[in-house]
């Protein structure tokens, strides 16, 4: 244990490019599922073939090959440069990465939120000569998230998790996970000791992000 | 179809100019984009590239991702014999292992966090909160790990260590324990809230007609949150399949691996990527089916409750909003 | 009654998914000759699967020096090439594999260091690598580490080459201002490499090597190497005696000039100096 905590400022280092990762991602996840949710149920028959298609593919696809793609493919391939250092290139198309993949999984809850709205709801709301549009705003989209509050909880977990894969894939950003390999490829601290470590500083991050979703979703339920 | 729109009214005249404009304008970016991609492949994008409108530049490179000597490889059926075959088998067969198991997994913490007993409630709450905040490939590691574990758990009470052999953990055993126990506990939160999202009158109702709690669970609950949560589920099984993908770590020759193997044999990543993200959104999307078609045989047989959404509505009226527009049945993940 | 129907479904899934795992886990690249019936002891050798050069797997089994060192030192152990089992080594798996004894013995790229030395025992060194670097043929800018300053480096993940130019003197590096771009295998630095996205990609010569022999045309190496990486044969901890035999064979190898053999078979057509004294051998603990 002594040799890990003597590398402590490491572990710290890559957990804070953990939490950026997460951060940035679940804000642009977040808006992109919202938008292609919308396009799921919009009027115009091909935004929701294209909203469709996207989902379908994204999210049958590992995350790791997503993530070759924006590293090996649109970073390096097409030359696309999103900063001038690599470290935050490789970081914020480790973000583009990530967003896409986990966009899909908010629109997919967001849906499956808006299958439990009854149908009243929204003949009530366009009888009042609401539109397409403010009816998904002021109906459908709050109440949808009311009700997956506690899914989105485990996206957004499960995107804080994710975020390890971009260790690899052609990225190599240098969150905490990478560390962890660093650290036990290269023999600089025992197996064990480092495992524990980190699984700890994941719980940290994941634990009070479950509870306090797991709260939230009793306090805003729909009542029904 | 306009008969089942429920979102917006049916188009008149300038809407449908103003559909028109949107669908012409998705399609150009699609189109644009899908160039950007070709050429950047081709190696004949950006800077000192041919001009874009040349033949040159569409020509297939030589030395793009296009190049035929980049995909021979995937016309010898040594390839797929000896790489990606097995591979698939490896995939499938973890997967399927680990889906059992996480339902199962899932099924027991699940109705345990919605016990009664306050100690089972807090113990299924935190096994679920535990393996849901650590990393999978973490938890596969430390199961393949274990052994080291044990014997040093051995050495530092003095006892001797354990012979070789006496305590293997196997690739497949560790990640299908990683997947087990990670998968299982999201499923467990997803029951959790299927159950919780049945109307309270249901229960009430069964309990009324003097059904115990377990019955109560049994034949009222588990059956309406399954049906409801069906595509959350059927989507956490996908997630557990491409997940498999990162038993890469302990070199469980699973898909992906073979494909990387193929990738640095080759010199060939790309192509390689290409085709394996081509098999797994083919395996995903037939799954989602699968389940999409035995959901829909099951319900069109004994299924007499209205949408869980749509209790005190006319049953004829239950179609949910999102899945109104594409004509779909009520109880399907939709649009799959 | 609909729950028994899911429990009918979910009872045919396991019947289905446990028969499926009786089976076990395929083999990709089959199990190299193993195709014995019976005939006596087997052994069961860790390789890598994706190390042109060193060790790759090719369709059936895995070629390369390391396979070739490992098949020579089996036969010195008295076990014929078709007695060996073939397995793959990954950075991950290695000390759990020789532990648990899933693995006799590992010819895998296996450095060896004090940590390692904690949980499992090394034979050899069967070879000394050094690290080198490798760049675009047509780049005449680069010709040692010196020369990095500025530039951008690719580096395998979990793999420290690339932090031996970056680091600072005092934590052991060359303290030379390259920005550091990490793939997750070489083969992915190389496509980088190729699309002109790195300058440089470095690790132990070797490898280099290897990748280099697979596209002459693309890369070269430079060809200055410094630092060193013992390779090792790794063992389970407390096998003195074998790790004894082992050493003898190393020894002998040389001796009998097959290990130039071997390295001229993998890496004659590159460029690549490969070392032609066996390295002094370590005692075995």
């Amino acid at each position: 244990m002594e040799a890990f905590l003597s590398n402590i400022d490491k572990v710290v280092d890559g957990f804070s490019w953990t939490v950026r990762l997460t951060l940035f991602s679940a804000l642009f996840s977040f808006l992109l599922g919202i938008l292609l949710t919308a396009m799921r149920v919009s009027p115009v028959p091909l935004l929701r073939g294209v909203s469709t298609a996207y989902v379908e593919t994204i999210r049958n696809t590992p995350l790791t090959l997503v993530l070759l793609f924006c590293g090996l493919g649109l970073n390096s391939a097409l030359g696309l440069s999103l900063a001038g250092s690599v470290a935050w290139d490789v970081f914020w198309w480790a973000v583009v990465g990530l967003s896409a993949y986990t966009s899909c999984f908010v629109s997919e809850s967001l849906r499956s939120g808006i299958n439990t709205i009854p149908l009243g709801q929204v003949e009530a709301a366009r009888s009042l000569g609401l539109t397409f549009t403010q009816n998904l705003r002021l109906i459908v989209i709050p109440q949808a998230l009311r009700t997956v509050v506690g899914p989105l909880g485990s996206v957004l977990i499960a995107l804080l998790k994710n975020t390890t894969v971009a260790s690899v894939a052609g990225l190599g950003v240098q969150e905490a996970s990478r560390e962890m390999k660093l650290m036990f490829d290269q023999g600089i601290a025992p197996v064990l000791p480092t495992f524990v470590g980190f699984a700890i500083g994941f719980l940290i991050l994941t634990l009070p992000l479950g509870y306090f979703f797991g709260w939230l979703s009793k306090r805003v339920a729909v009542a029904r | 179809m306009s008969a089942q729109n429920v979102l917006f009214d049916v188009p008149g005249p300038r809407a449908r100019a103003r559909y028109a404009v949107y669908t012409v304008f998705t399609v150009l970016a699609f189109a644009a984009a899908l160039a950007v991609v070709y050429l950047g492949f081709n190696r004949t994008f950006g800077e000192g590239a041919p001009p874009l409108l040349s033949a040159r530049a569409w020509a297939v490179n030589p030395e793009g991702q296009w190049a035929a000597d980049k995909w021979a490889p995937f016309l010898d059926p040594a390839t797929w014999t000896d790489y990606v075959i097995p591979g698939l088998q490896n995939t499938l067969t973890a997967a399927l292992l680990a889906s059992v198991l996480a339902i199962v997994f899932g099924l027991v913490f699940g109705i345990g966090r919605l016990s009664d007993n306050r100690g089972i409630r807090t113990v299924s709450g935190a096994v679920v909160e535990f393996f849901r905040g650590i990393p999978l490939l973490m938890l596969i590691f430390f199961t393949m790990a274990l052994p080291i574990a044990v014997n040093q758990l051995l050495q530092a009470f003095g006892m001797p260590p354990l012979t070789p052999g006496t305590f293997q953990v196997t690739a497949l055993t560790a990640v299908v324990t990683g997947l087990t126990l990670y998968n299982g506990s999201v499923l467990a939160e997803v029951f959790r809230a299927g159950i919780n999202a049945v109307p309270k009158g249901q229960s009430e109702a069964a309990y009324s007609i003097g059904m115990n709690k377990g019955k109560v669970m049994r034949l009222i609950l588990i059956p309406q949150a399954v049906t409801s949560m069906m595509p959350a589920i059927v989507a956490q099984l996908v997630v557990l399949l491409k997940d498999s993908a990162l038993g890469y770590i302990i070199a469980f020759p699973e898909l992906l691996r073979s494909f990387t193997l193929i990738g640095t044999r080759y010199g060939n990543v790309i192509p390689a990527a290409i085709i394996c993200a081509v098999i797994y959104v083919v395996i995903n999307i037939s799954l989602s089916r699968l389940a999409i078609w035995l959901e829909r045989r099951n319900s069109r047989r004994g299924r007499a409750t209205p949408h869980v959404g749509a209790v005190g509505v006319e049953p004829s009226d239950v179609e949910p909003v999102g899945a109104a527009d594409t004509g779909k049945r009520p109880d399907e993940p939709g649009g799959h | 009654m609909r729950f028994r129907r899911i429990s009918t479904t979910l009872a045919g899934a396991s019947v289905l998914a446990l028969s499926l795992a009786a089976c076990g886990t395929a083999e990709v690249g089959g199990g190299g000759g193993g195709e014995g019936e019976g005939e006596g002891d087997r052994i069961t050798i860790g390789v890598k699967y994706d190390q042109p050069g060193l060790g790759l797997l090719e369709g059936q089994a895995p070629v390369g020096f390391d396979v070739d060192v490992a098949t020579y030192i089996a036969g010195e152990l008295g076990y014929s090439p078709e007695q060996i089992d073939w397995t793959e080594a990954a950075s991950a798996n290695r000390e759990s594999f020789l532990q648990q004894g899933t693995v006799d013995m590992i010819v895998a790229t296996y450095s060896i260091t004090d940590e390692r030395k904690n949980v499992v025992d090394f034979a050899g060194p069967y070879y000394v690598a050094q690290q080198d670097i490798l760049v675009a043929a047509d780049n005449d800018d680069i010709s040692g580490p010196e020369d990095l300053d500025g530039k951008v480096l690719c580096s395998a993940s979990g793999s420290r080459s690339a932090n031996n130019i970056v680091d600072s003197e005092e934590d052991g590096g060359l303290g030379i201002g390259a920005e550091l771009r990490e793939a997750g295998n070489y083969s992915e630095c190389l496509e980088l490499l190729g699309n002109g996205t790195v300058d440089a990609v470095t690790t132990d010569n070797t490898i280099l090597a290897g990748f280099a022999a697979q596209n002459p045309d693309a890369y070269k190496m430079v060809n200055n190497p410094f630092g060193e990486e013992k390779y090792g044969v790794g063992l389970p901890k407390g096998s003195t005696e074998r790790c004894e035999e082992i050493n003898a064979a190393i020894t002998k190898m040389w001796d009998e000039g097959v290990t130039t053999e071997y390295l001229e078979t993998a890496f004659g057509e590159t460029g690549f100096a490969y070392a032609e004294e066996q390295p002094a051998v370590e005692g075995c603990a």
